[in-house]
């Protein structure tokens, strides 16, 4: 027997790059418009044109005789497949029936009329503009506030009021803090509607195989398992007679953490006609059907006394959930209220959610989901009491801090803060931007008419989505290790990385807990007959939650590769390290693939052993991880035109442990930019009737490399007691702390103007008209 | 893209080029740049379109006789990057250098851009202070308009059926003229908000040529003659330019839309036309 010890070196916390960029820099991924297959059909949808129209009649006469053409069907045919399912449940929560195709009415620009099924995707575009549909067209609302009037259009009929929920969360005495406080600041503040943009719009692939009765699904989405559950159900399908295959996804933010009715829709299509269909999604339809993120309109109030201390924190949350629940839209908000005390001690708040039926597309998850809004929210008023107190805003902020000997704290919205250094991160930022210096050089700069600011944002996340209790659908994660007889070794994971680059990071610890090179092992995901049932990737939780599952499978293989060792060694005295059982004594050793190799053949089994090298875990987390930070944002404005530029962007991230920081990094440079779009440019915009006006990306201003700053990123590290890897989650928290950062740091530009709050998008022109108030040049 | 039906040709030179678009219902295929969008949405469904990426004629930049000549086919990256233009005409390449981004500009073509005649589109202004020249061909022969009678309005142009775009003609810069062509980007597009050109010569401490072309501010590109006769004679002082630059939006119908209201586009007509004359002096001797 062999005594060379292979592998010492540990992978954790190094900058490995990712496995998985080979094939997608070579062009050589598969995403869902890269299937083939013999006698493959092609869908194209009609969809509404209108924001609200009663459909008076459909006349597909035209389209179904049009060369090519298999198929065309309406919301008539499809009446036997389930509605989109809304997973979120709230008391009292409205549900409208939501139809795979319209019924009798179009509820937003968009909304799924007709499919046209027909040998090629050309044959089935023209044939949509065939078919012939009378439309009455009503009047259409857009806005949230303005669909809360009286007298406003009714989104669905049979509910008037537009009011889909309200929902109604305390904790401690708000009355009193409010009565009690010394001064009290008030401000209503917008985080807009935007379009999350994933590069690969979504796409489906369906294939029906009538012997067997069974389905397979290809779909570009965050949630395989989730998605086979539900559309079994949507469809009447033994859920073992479907199968979803997710294959490579570029990008989702969350828009694709759903299960949209395209995706039943194309099933229904297989089944019909026998062969399989692909559907994939244009632009403008991502821009119009798949879910936006944001809009709220949120008034906040705050009570404090007058040196600093917060005492109280009032929310009233208007959300635009557009025309339907998608799978989560109306759960979003609640997040936002979860979080609204941020990082301070606020023993008293008080919120409202009104969820506002709009005729828009759905809102739901977007990268942050809930807390960029909670975070722009409590951030925003910190800097407007510190305005207030005429205090420093970094003072402030240290003042009201949780301690660090106060953790786990339990908040006054109910969550148990995991761990927390929150003063480590704002000083290090503020250390980095030369804080003090920063004002003096400030104070010069103004007095010589240029417009310098600073704005910091401290922020906290909820992460690691989440104990099963506080989830719709289970809130823990799984992970098998198979071991090769010889000796290789696959992990599947039941999260669905789609660009976070588990395939490399699970590989990383794998490699360190098993002692092989990291190039033994492959990771598999997204196909629900090959990996075990698992929930998915969103809400920062593939490390966080499929990382600890991960790691307690390994734990469980390595007490069977210790068994065999023990038995091949003829000793208990053995240690397991670097891919080898090593007799302590002796010094003798027994590779994995020599120890594997024995579990399968099975000559001889150790006691209460079973042939065979694999271990399943399914790991329920004990509570949420909160990663948190500080980003510090220097920008000027110019005056003769309102532009923003961005000096510095300075990001202090904690988010517990790192397993690999290359990766790491590229979360937070992804977040901020989606915050920086959030903060400057992107804005879905709706007019009176309905209508997309940034409706294609020659008006809805996505971030381009060319506009982005240099991003110095660095880190504290806190590790969350909650998991054994330490980690907390990273993928939103980029952009949860950029918004506010860059508005405060635009509104410290402009403050001796008298500006105290301005709503995103920071648009020139918006900034223009603050610096020279009536037009004046 | 899911464009509806089209025949595609793509001849080799620019005599077969002609015979197919004289034959009436044929849509000239350039970069793509703006037709292949629209294509794509189904908002130009052209029952025929000639590539004319195979022309070899209509890509070049040449100078003859004291002006520099761009083939119609010649790309935004060919004209940032040419040695030719840079040292003897640079404001086209500046204009150039200013579209869109790396792709657009490895596509799209000078005379695709300009026969689109987008309002906003970045050429224009340049080639409305250079007082370029468009050279027209037909299967029936040729003609050369000067730009702004070539530019007729908003996605309208002089061409005729059956005409297309052979060359632009741009002068050979006298020694000391400074040129500038500055910005404001709609961020979503890449096209100009605003963008002003200018091109200035001064003599004796006097400004004694000053040509401004104005683009994104109106439904067409335009010269600034105003701009330019209050500033032509002066000394050329921030004063000067700052006066001179005030007028530029005067009794011009400013655009809308979601990214700038026409109030403040006229504003930033004023601002941008005021840095590209600064520019313009500051390099010009």
């Amino acid at each position: 027997m062999a005594t060379t010890i292979t592998k010492t070196e540990t992978l954790v916390g190094k900058s490995i790059r990712r496995r998985e960029d080979p094939r997608l820099i070579t062009g050589t991924a598969t995403y869902v418009d890269d299937i083939q297959m013999p006698g493959m059909h092609h869908a194209c949808i009609l969809r509404s044109p209108h924001g609200a129209a009663r459909i008076r009649s459909i006349d597909i006469q035209a389209a179904s005789a049009h060369p090519g053409v298999v198929a065309v069907f309406t919301g008539k045919d499809v009446a036997a497949v389930g509605p989109v399912p809304c997973g979120a449940s709230l008391p009292g929560l409205r549900v409208p029936a939501h139809s795979i195709l319209a019924k009798d009415r179009v509820y937003f620009v968009g909304h799924p009329v007709a499919v046209v099924v027909a040998t090629d995707r050309y044959v089935a575009a023209d044939a949509i503009d065939l078919i012939e549909v009378d439309y009455e067209p009503l009047q259409a609302v857009a806005d949230p506030e303005k669909a809360l009037a009286a007298g406003a259009p009714a989104v669905h009929p049979e509910w008037p009021d537009n009011i889909a929920f309200t929902y109604h969360q305390e904790g401690g005495d708000t009355e009193k803090a409010f009565k009690e406080a010394e001064v009290v600041v008030k401000q209503r503040i917008i985080s807009q509607r935007l379009i999350p943009t994933a590069m690969e719009t979504r796409g489906v692939v369906a294939e029906y195989h009538g012997a067997e009765k069974s389905l397979i699904l290809h779909s570009s989405t965050q949630i395989p398992h989730l998605m086979r559950t539900l559309v079994a159900l949507m469809l009447g399908l033994p859920e073992n007679h479907l199968r979803v295959i997710t294959p490579e996804v570029g990008g989702g933010f969350g828009s694709k953490l759903n299960v949209y009715a395209e995706e039943a829709l194309m099933c229904f299509v297989a089944m019909k006609i026998g062969k399989p269909v692909k559907w994939i999604e244009s632009r403008r339809e991502n821009f119009q059907c798949t879910t936006h993120g944001r809009g709220h309109v949120d008034y906040y109030e705050v009570a404090a006394k007058r040196d600093g201390t917060v005492l109280g924190l009032r929310l009233k949350l208007i959300q635009d959930l557009g025309a339907y629940h998608q799978l989560l839209t109306p759960a979003i908000p609640t997040l936002s209220v979860l979080m609204m005390p941020g990082l301070y001690k606020f023993r008293n708040v008080n919120a409202d959610i009104v969820g506002v039926f709009t005729n828009c597309v759905p809102t739901d998850a977007y990268r942050g989901a809930g807390r960029p809004e909670a975070t722009h929210g409590i951030e925003r008023m910190m800097d407007l009491l510190a305005a207030e107190l005429k205090m420093d805003p970094a003072e402030l902020r240290l003042k009201n801090f949780i301690g660090n000997d106060e953790f786990p704290y339990q908040t006054a919205t109910g969550l148990s803060y995991d761990s927390g250094n929150y003063a480590a991160p704002l000083k290090k930022a503020l250390d980095l931007a030369d804080y003090h210096n920063f004002r003096i050089e400030q104070k010069q700069a103004k007095a010589s008419g240029r417009l310098l600011g600073i704005g910091i944002s401290t922020y906290g996340e909820i992460c690691a989505f989440g104990p099963s209790p506080a989830t719709p659908a289970g809130g823990w994660e799984s992970a098998t290790v198979k071991i090769d007889p010889s000796g290789k070794v696959t992990v599947m994971t039941g999260t669905s990385p789609h660009g976070q680059g588990e395939e490399t990071t699970f590989a990383q610890i794998a490699a360190d807990e098993l002692g092989v090179p990291i190039d033994d092992i492959i990771v598999i995901h997204g196909d629900t007959a090959i990996v075990q049932y698992g929930i998915g990737t969103f809400g920062s939780r593939g490390t966080a939650v499929g990382g600890p599952a991960l790691y307690f499978a390994l734990q469980e293989l390595k007490k069977k590769v210790r068994k065999f060792g023990e038995m091949l060694l003829e000793s208990s005295d053995v240690t397991f390290v670097g891919g080898h059982c090593v007799h302590n004594k002796t010094g003798k050793s027994v590779s994995l693939a020599q120890i594997a190799g024995a579990s399968y053949r099975a000559m001889k089994l150790p006691p209460d052993t079973t042939p065979g090298m694999v271990a399943t875990y399914f790991w329920e987390p004990p509570n949420f991880a909160f990663p948190f930070g500080a980003h510090i944002v220097i920008t000027e404005v110019d005056p003769d035109t309102g532009h923003v530029e961005i000096k510095r962007y300075i990001a202090v991230d904690d988010c517990g442990n790192i397993i690999n920081p290359l990766l790491v990094a590229g979360q937070v440079h992804g977040g901020v930019v989606q915050g920086l779009g959030q903060a400057l440019w992107e804005q879905a915009v709706y007019d009176d009737n309905g209508q997309l006006v940034t409706g294609e990306l020659t008006d809805y201003a996505i971030p381009k490399a060319s506009m982005i700053p240099w991003i110095e990123s660095s880190h504290t590290t806190t590790p969350s007691p909650v998991n054994p890897l330490g980690v907390k989650g990273v993928g939103e928290a980029g952009t949860i702390g950029c918004s506010p950062a860059v508005v405060n740091s635009v509104v410290d530009a402009l403050s001796h103007l008298g500006v105290r709050h301005i709503d995103m998008p920071l648009t020139p022109e918006k900034l223009w008209n603050l610096v020279h108030p009536g037009g004046q040049a | 893209m899911i464009s509806q039906n089209f025949e595609y040709s793509a001849p080799n030179n620019l005599n077969e080029a002609l015979a197919l678009l004289a034959g009436g219902n044929a849509k000239v295929l350039a970069g793509g740049m703006s037709l292949i969008p629209l294509m794509k949405l189904r908002l130009a469904a052209p029952d025929h379109l000639v590539d004319l990426s195979r022309v070899a004629d209509l890509k070049s930049i040449r100078e003859e006789a004291g002006s520099i000549r761009i083939g119609a086919m010649t790309t935004h990256w060919e004209i940032e990057s040419s040695p030719l233009l840079r040292a003897k005409s640079p404001l086209l390449a500046v204009a150039a250098s200013n579209i869109g981004d790396v792709q657009v500009r490895n596509m799209g073509t000078i005379g695709g851009s300009i026969a689109h005649a987008d309002p906003a589109a970045d050429y224009p202004a340049s080639l409305l202070a250079l007082e370029a020249k468009v050279r027209i061909v037909s299967a029936k022969g040729e003609r050369t308009l000067g730009i702004v009678e070539f530019l007729v309005d908003a996605l309208t142009t002089a061409l005729d059926p059956g005409e297309i775009v052979r060359e632009i003609i741009v002068p050979v810069e006298a020694a000391g003229t400074g040129v500038s062509y500055q910005k404001m980007v709609q961020p979503a597009s890449g096209f100009a908000i605003v963008g002003a050109a200018a091109r200035v010569q001064k003599s004796g401490g006097k400004v004694s040529l000053v040509r401004v072309g104005m683009t994104g501010l109106a439904g067409k590109a335009f010269r600034a003659t105003g701009v330019e006769n209050l500033l032509a004679g002066t000394g050329g002082t921030a004063a000067d330019v700052q006066k001179a630059a005030a007028v530029v939006a005067d009794g011009i119908d400013a655009n809308a839309d979601l990214h700038a209201s026409a109030a403040y586009r006229r504003q930033m007509a004023k601002v941008y036309t005021a840095r590209a004359l600064t520019q313009a002096l500051s390099r010009a001797s």
